[in-house]
């Protein structure tokens, strides 16, 4: 009766390695040391925990899941999982492990591993971020309030299955099991590390941390153990904490550094872009972002759907995406155009200042009116909220730029009635996986229009939560095409009320030396930005 | 002495006290909150609330006040919210390097400084006295952030004398050590200088010059302790800042010190790194400042005496 997807290991080994474009060009050589900077610290690695863009990728891979994305793709495989099916009413979803497969301390995996990291993420004793995720499976409502610490939904009848039975049907579910919060972790090694896991991780990726000096560098080095045959690519690699991105840059440069992973420094970018090695040293690739402008529907006058409409018509997004030295396009729509549902054929609203005066003299403001437009303090984002700013003067829109640092930003988000437009530049939504639904719930949903929350439109449209909900029940895979339309459909029509203003998909940039191989799509993979997995010195 | 150490002591332990009462007072005053950070963006408002409660930030400031003392007491700082590791481990770990960097900054300041200083004093008026003075302007009022990335860039990447980025042997000590010692030195130079001209015109030594005393002997030996004194109070006021972090030389030399450390907690409010930095900060301000008190009566009896 169960829908079975079975795979392989050589199928799933063929789809890991799937090739990429670059690929062809310079066969991947196996080996090499590289050495990668940062500009921010590590902060932890433990998989609960780490929840930013510089320990995602690391994360990633000192550790795996049931399930995990081909390299350089949004495309979903099993991974510590071999097989698994679904249930036909999409309530139970059962996982067979990968035989053999070993934690780095030698010790075999074995099904109630899984269930353990999966409680360990959802207690709230781990002050993990990532507990929410996990809010479909039976027991969740008890272990998140404090009632015991398993979760009665995860169930491991033999050392090699894992079943999870969900209270409602999740279409994500095996999305969320690809998030690094569902890493599978070694009880006796989190033991061990006495509150220290995140300093001291083990787990069964591709790496291993063989050192990490607080401060300077960390030292990762290939798990010759490793599952899948012929990964990781490199032997080691070693993050350097604490480098500014542009001294970073000239030591890439002169041949010290492999990998700048904070990019270009906007005052660089030219004269790197048109230096002799340019071509070889910037890789961009998109990411899941969009950029927006929040309209608060709950502070006049964008209580008034003209208005939204009229501001949405107001922005110049070209000038924006020179800002950015090019590297992103305008936005029409809350998605980004790699996300699954993306509306190619969607046009929102045009750059059209005379039909935005007018639709605001219809709403009654023909003089315009007085807001605030915040925004974060760190280059280039004031300079797009001035931008912005001068846009909206021309159509008789006073903001006055609030640049504030991130933190004191997003809590004037989540407050109630206090930021009529926040520029959500630096902290804008990357997706946490390629679904549509990950772009809705938090940001645009009623649940995230409450104190605290994400969702600084405060727009909050019960009927598109319903078809949300509709959406997310469709966990039969033969749906896909189905539920994926839905959801497009739900996210144009978001753009009928105007909630926000997208404004840009930014592409991420990472500066390599000419030595390293690989597509730009393994550099900034949609699902980790750095594949560490994929990642190889040329021959 | 024995009275003035102890006085010191009662009066460090108030003055830490006020510090963390205020920093304490004044981060959980923001507006942001630390619980909201840690959650992320895609946290449901149960997360948050289960990581405040779990961080006893639900509970009112001063009972988080209280337990925040009496781990103090016992020498506990607390944990970080975004690394979850203790605060201590990780300043300790931070230290060496920003003690050396303190020190070796010094160590050019003053002498590049005093050097200078007397010199300038020695030919007043004169082209090297201008020149001095033109030069210590610029080092006062030069961005740090400037001086390091020229340094940086002519002696790293150009003449490739030294390491451009790390911590490690003593050749990554010294072009962090220049960019803080060069703009550091002005306000020496500028102080000896003035304390030198003052004793030059001291009737004594005047005497000295007529008894035949070589110009060397009377300059080294008799002039220069006498101005040293405004020296030695501004090098305890340094040990305090550099201890508090240099967060821009720091950062372009890849120097692992407390200043990245205190930019980082702060951009993430991590308020336990915050509370843990700002009172290793004010301890060594007071303990610069106390250095300095015991060494001034050694420098000149004259204070002794008093």
């Amino acid at each position: 009766m169960f829908k079975r997807w079975l795979r392989n290991s050589t199928v799933a080994t063929a789809l890991v390695l799937a090739p990429l474009p670059a690929f062809a060009q310079d066969a991947p050589k196996q080996g090499g040391d590289i050495v990668i900077t940062y500009k921010d610290d590590i902060a932890t690695l433990d998989p609960a925990i780490g929840y930013d863009w510089v320990n995602w990728s690391m994360i990633k891979s000192l550790f795996s899941r049931l399930m995990d994305y081909t390299p350089g793709t949004t495309e979903l495989v099993p991974s510590l999982a071999e097989s698994f099916e679904v249930a036909p009413d999409g309530l139970t979803y059962t996982f067979k492990l990968r035989k053999g497969a070993k934690f780095t301390n030698g010790r075999e995996i074995v099904a109630s591993d899984v269930k353990y990291s999966i409680e360990r993420a959802v207690d709230p004793k781990t002050q993990g971020p990532g507990a929410g995720f996990f809010g479909a499976i039976k027991g969740f409502d008890d272990v998140t309030g404090g009632k015991t610490t398993t979760l009665e939904g995860i169930e491991a009848p033999d050392a090699a299955t894992v079943v999870f039975h969900l209270s409602r049907p999740d279409a994500t579910f095996l999305h969320v099991l690809a998030v690094n919060f569902a890493s599978v972790v070694p009880k006796e090694a989190v033991e061990a590390a006495a509150g220290d896991f995140g300093k001291k991780p083990v787990g069964s990726g591709t790496f291993i941390l063989k050192d990490w000096t607080v401060g300077q560098s960390l030292t990762f080095e290939r798990n010759p153990d490793y599952f899948i045959k012929d990964m990781p690519r490199i032997d080691k690699f070693t993050v350097e904490v604490g480098q500014e991105p542009l001294v970073a840059l000239l030591r890439l440069q002169k041949g010290e550094v492999d990998i700048a992973g904070d990019g270009i420094p906007p005052a660089k970018f030219l004269e790197i872009k048109n230096s002799p090695e340019g071509a070889e040293i910037i890789v961009d690739g998109q990411q899941l972002h969009t950029g927006y402008v929040t309209l608060n529907t709950k502070v006049k006058p964008f209580d008034d759907v003209k208005v939204r409409q009229a501001v949405n018509m107001a922005i110049n997004k070209e000038r924006i995406t020179r800002i950015l030295n090019g590297r992103a396009t305008p936005a029409n729509q809350p998605l980004p155009p790699l996300m699954p549902g993306y509306d190619k054929g969607f046009t929102g609203y045009a750059f059209d200042v005379e039909k935005a005066k007018a639709l605001l003299a219809e709403a009654g403001h023909p003089d315009g009116f007085e807001t605030i437009l915040y925004s974060t303090n760190t280059d280039p984002q004031p300079r797009i909220a001035q931008a912005i700013q001068q846009d909206l003067a021309a159509v008789g829109i006073k903001a006055e730029v609030r640049a504030l640092a991130q933190a004191n930003v997003i809590a004037a988000g989540g407050t109630e009635g206090e930021a009529p437009m926040i520029w959500s530049g630096g902290m804008a939504w990357i997706a946490d996986f390629p679904d549509p639904s990950n772009f809705y719930g938090p940001i645009l949903g009623c649940s995230g229009a409450v104190q605290g929350g994400w969702n600084w439109s405060w727009y909050c449209n019960e009927a598109l939560d319903k078809r949300a909900v509709e959406a997310d029940s469709m966990s039969d895979p033969a749906k896909a095409g189905e539920r994926q339309a839905a959801w497009g459909k739900i996210f144009t029509d978001i753009m009928a009320d105007a909630p926000w203003v997208p404004v840009t998909n930014e592409r991420r940039v990472v500066a390599k030396s000419p030595r390293m191989g690989g597509a730009g799509e393994i550099y900034v993979d949609p699902t980790r930005v750095i594949n560490y997995d994929a990642i190889y010195v040329k021959q | 002495m024995v009275f003035l150490l102890l006085r010191r002591l009662v009066q460090t332990a108030l003055i830490l006290l006020g510090v963390a009462a205020i920093t304490f007072l004044l981060l959980y005053a923001l507006p942001a909150d630390p619980a909201r950070m840690i959650a992320g963006r895609s946290a449901t408002a149960q997360t948050v609330a289960n990581i405040r409660r779990e961080l006893g930030l639900d509970q009112p400031l001063l009972v988080q006040f209280w337990s925040y003392l009496q781990g103090l007491f016992q020498g506990d700082l607390g944990r970080s919210y975004a690394q979850k590791t203790d605060v201590g481990a990780l300043i300790a770990a931070r230290l060496p390097a920003t003690l050396i960097l303190m020190a070796a900054g010094i160590a050019v300041e003053v002498v590049l400084g005093v050097f200078l200083g007397v010199l300038a004093a020695v030919r007043r008026g004169g082209f090297v006295d201008r020149f001095v003075m033109m030069a210590s302007f610029v080092g006062v009022s030069a961005p740090q952030f400037v001086a390091a990335l020229l340094l940086l860039y002519v002696f790293a990447v150009t003449l490739a004398w030294f390491p451009m980025s790390g911590f490690g042997t003593p050749a990554h000590v010294v072009l962090p050590a220049l960019t803080l010692g060069v703009l550091g030195a002005g306000w020496y130079a500028r102080m000896v200088r003035s304390a030198m001209i003052d004793v030059l015109n001291q009737d004594y030594v005047r005497t000295a010059r007529a008894k035949g005393l070589s110009s060397a002997r009377i300059i080294f030996r008799h002039a220069l302790p006498n101005a040293l004194l405004p020296i030695i109070a501004m090098i305890g006021i340094d040990i305090g800042q550099f201890m508090s972090g240099v967060v821009v030389v720091e950062a372009v030399y890849g120097w692992p010190g407390i200043g990245q450390l205190a930019w980082q907690a702060i951009q993430q409010v991590d308020i336990p790194i915050i509370m843990g930095v700002t009172l290793v900060s004010a301890l060594a301000i007071v303990l610069g400042n106390l250095l300095a008190d015991i060494l001034a009566p050694l420098v000149d009896p004259r204070i002794r005496a008093r």
